[in-house]
């Protein structure tokens, strides 16, 4: 066994690519909650990529045979309604895990000096995810896959002089029709699942040159033992792998719960309108994006007033931008000395609590009416409005406060809490 | 610090799927729905079939997979489901073409596979139960949640000739048979999603234990 091992190492680089990224490559020892959300990102990708081979099997990507075939695949096919509910489960969760990898990053400042490139990275890949996931939920062409597309392609209408022409060209029509349908599906099957592969494989080659932060944000690599390993660092395999095979246990759990007991969760993963077929001569009750995407939109609608004389579907349009670009410059936009929240200051602690609050409540407004009350006092665009205003103040006022924040002295080991 | 913080995030977004939940559905009287009640949802395909297949098609259904699903032997399914002409093997569309349902009721009645997804249970359980007379209208009906709906109160004669009780009950039976009608895989997947998270319970204790084994001279 082990010649034949070393015979195939001599031709392949087996041993070493393990020992590089598994069995010998340092993690630090005190990973929390928050740093599993990597490896369950990355089991999530390969469910979603296993399950929509076997629904592409089997969907028509065609205007005519779209709806009825997602029915033949809930009703005709051996296990079909599974492999759809695993497929529109994990689309949802895969933006929970998502979110929640870049969070962390924000806890403990993942995305400071050395390792930008590995944000930057980060945030192509969401971009990209999000375009899946825009592709793909015009595929099963109910009412709702095809307003939603309409609206958010016209969105591009917006902008000056090549608007109208782009979105036509998106849409290769003048409306979202077969054509769009078609390319669509060339987008979400092929397209930007090579790309999001490729993204996840530098993603992580970035990582494992600079190491992973944690959560006291101390660079693990400056107190190296006799042996020149990192003292507070533990081999990926067999720790960290076998930690992740219990998360991912209990990951599982909760999405097999979803899957078989509540696949539409209450309407945040699979809408009522989207039951019907697509309509072009009547929209759904209020036309929204799902559940992931909608602080963007939240953002894109809080924008009523016309400015400089641009109007203000373009100001939204714009906005919207703004929010996630801004998401890319995190890392020259904090000057704090320090990384983790742990010994960050009063300061940077309200701003990400009053952040994270304004994001969570600019998604829940984006699936609401804008002009009715849900909250209290005002309508739901004013208060889209001010959770606008803190959205950006954390990012803008950044360069200030984490300057002027009071820090605590950073020890030079991790602690296990 | 944290943890409360995103127990906080937790706990909206569970209110938010309250919202959710009921957003829409104000005023709607709550129907009981069990797809474990074999009867209710065999008496309420025959309602289905005798009252409304005239005109509604459930496109998406096969008579023979209805049969299976709902314990139908093929006698009683060929002597009161099907017609002289039909297959166990056939969709359960209608015969009437779109041009003739449009010239009597001037829409063509939308096929419903899949009404209890698009609207809810409760709506349908309402809807058939909030018909009124109104002589001026063209079916000499209206219904007080659709207003201007085109259909006239087809299950009229069960409603005149049954008690209030027997008559909702016939409604919840049809309701019953139309969240069925929606998920077939509604019937297995909670069976199976039991055992499923069974197996993942074991795994994750399993799983537990080997960590602690291995983190043992980590700590």
């Amino acid at each position: 066994m082990s010649r034949l091992l070393r015979g195939f190492d001599d031709r392949y680089p087996v041993i070493s690519v393990w020992e590089e990224h598994l069995s010998k490559y340092y993690a630090p020892k005190n990973f929390n909650f928050w740093y599993f959300f990597g490896s369950l990102a990355l089991v999530v990708l390969v469910l979603q990529v296993v399950t929509g081979i076997f629904l592409t099997m089997h969907y028509k990507p065609d205007t005519e045979l779209a709806f009825d075939s997602v029915e033949h695949i809930m009703r005709d096919v051996s296990w079909g309604w599974l492999m759809r509910y695993l497929h529109s489960t994990g689309a949802s969760l895969f933006f929970v895990v998502i979110y929640m990898h870049m969070f962390r990053a924000l806890l403990y400042g993942s995305y400071r000096e050395p390792r930008e490139l590995l944000w930057i990275i980060g945030m192509v890949i969401y971009l990209t995810l999000m375009a899946e996931a825009f592709f793909g939920y015009l595929l099963p062409w109910g009412n709702m896959s095809f307003w939603g597309a309409q609206v958010i392609i016209s969105l591009f209408g917006a902008i000056p002089f090549i608007g109208e022409g782009l979105s036509q060209w998106i849409r290769g029509d003048f409306v979202v029709s077969d054509a769009t349908l078609n390319r669509f599906f060339a987008f979400h099957v092929i397209l930007v699942p090579l790309m999001l592969i490729g993204l996840v494989f530098v993603h992580l080659v970035a990582l494992h040159k600079t190491g992973s932060n944690n959560p006291d944000g101390i660079d693990i690599k400056k107190q190296k033992n006799e042996a020149g390993n990192p003292k507070d660092g533990i081999p990926f395999h067999p720790y960290y792998t076998v930690k992740d095979l219990f998360v991912v246990g209990v990951f599982m759990f909760i999405f097999f719960g979803i899957t078989f007991i509540v696949p539409e969760f209450w309407g945040w993963f699979l809408e009522r309108a989207n039951f019907e077929p697509a309509n072009a001569l009547q929209t759904p009750p209020d036309i929204i994006p799902l559940w992931y995407l909608t602080p963007y939109y939240s953002i894109l609608r809080a924008v009523t007033y016309p400015l400089f004389g641009v109007d203000a579907k373009l100001w939204g349009v714009i906005s919207m931008g703004l929010a996630i670009f801004l998401l890319f410059l995190l890392p020259w936009l904090d000057r704090s000395p320090v990384k983790s929240i742990r010994y960050r200051g009063w300061m940077f602690k309200s701003a990400l609590t009053v952040f994270t609050v304004s994001f969570v409540l600019l998604g829940y407004l984006g699936t609401k009416n804008p002009q009715a009350i849900d909250l209290f006092l005002f309508t739901n665009v004013r208060w889209a409005q001010i959770c606008y205003f803190l959205y950006f103040a954390f990012f803008l006022l950044m360069p200030i406060y984490t300057r002027l924040d009071p820090v605590k002295p950073v020890p030079d080991r991790v602690t296990m809490k | 610090m944290m943890i409360r913080l995103v127990i906080s995030a937790l706990l909206m977004m569970l209110a938010g799927n309250v919202f959710a939940a009921s957003g829409g559905d104000e005023n709607l009287d709550s129907v009981h729905v069990n797809l474990r009640d074999t009867e209710s949802l065999q008496k309420g395909a025959a309602t289905f079939t005798n009252y409304c297949l005239s005109c509604h098609g459930i496109k998406y259904m096969r008579y023979n997979r209805m049969a299976d699903d709902l314990g139908i032997n093929e006698e009683v399914l060929r002597s009161n489901f099907l017609q002289p002409s039909q297959k166990p093997g056939d969709q359960m569309t209608v015969n009437m073409s779109e041009d003739d349902a449009k010239r009597w009721f001037g829409v063509v009645p939308p096929d419903l596979s899949l009404i209890a997804r698009a609207r809810s249970p409760d709506w349908i359980y309402t809807f058939l139960r909030s018909f009124r007379v109104e002589e001026k209208s063209v079916t000499g009906w209206n219904n007080d949640l659709y207003p201007d709906v085109g259909m006239p109160h087809v299950l009229y004669s069960i409603q005149q000739d049954t008690t209030r009780e027997e008559y909702d009950k016939t409604v919840r039976d049809l309701t019953n048979f139309l969240v069925y009608v929606a998920e077939p895989a509604k019937l297995v997947r909670y069976n199976i999603g039991i055992w499923v998270l069974i197996f993942m319970g074991i795994f994750i204790i399993c799983a537990y234990f080997l960590k602690k084994e291995y983190w043992k001279d980590v700590h």
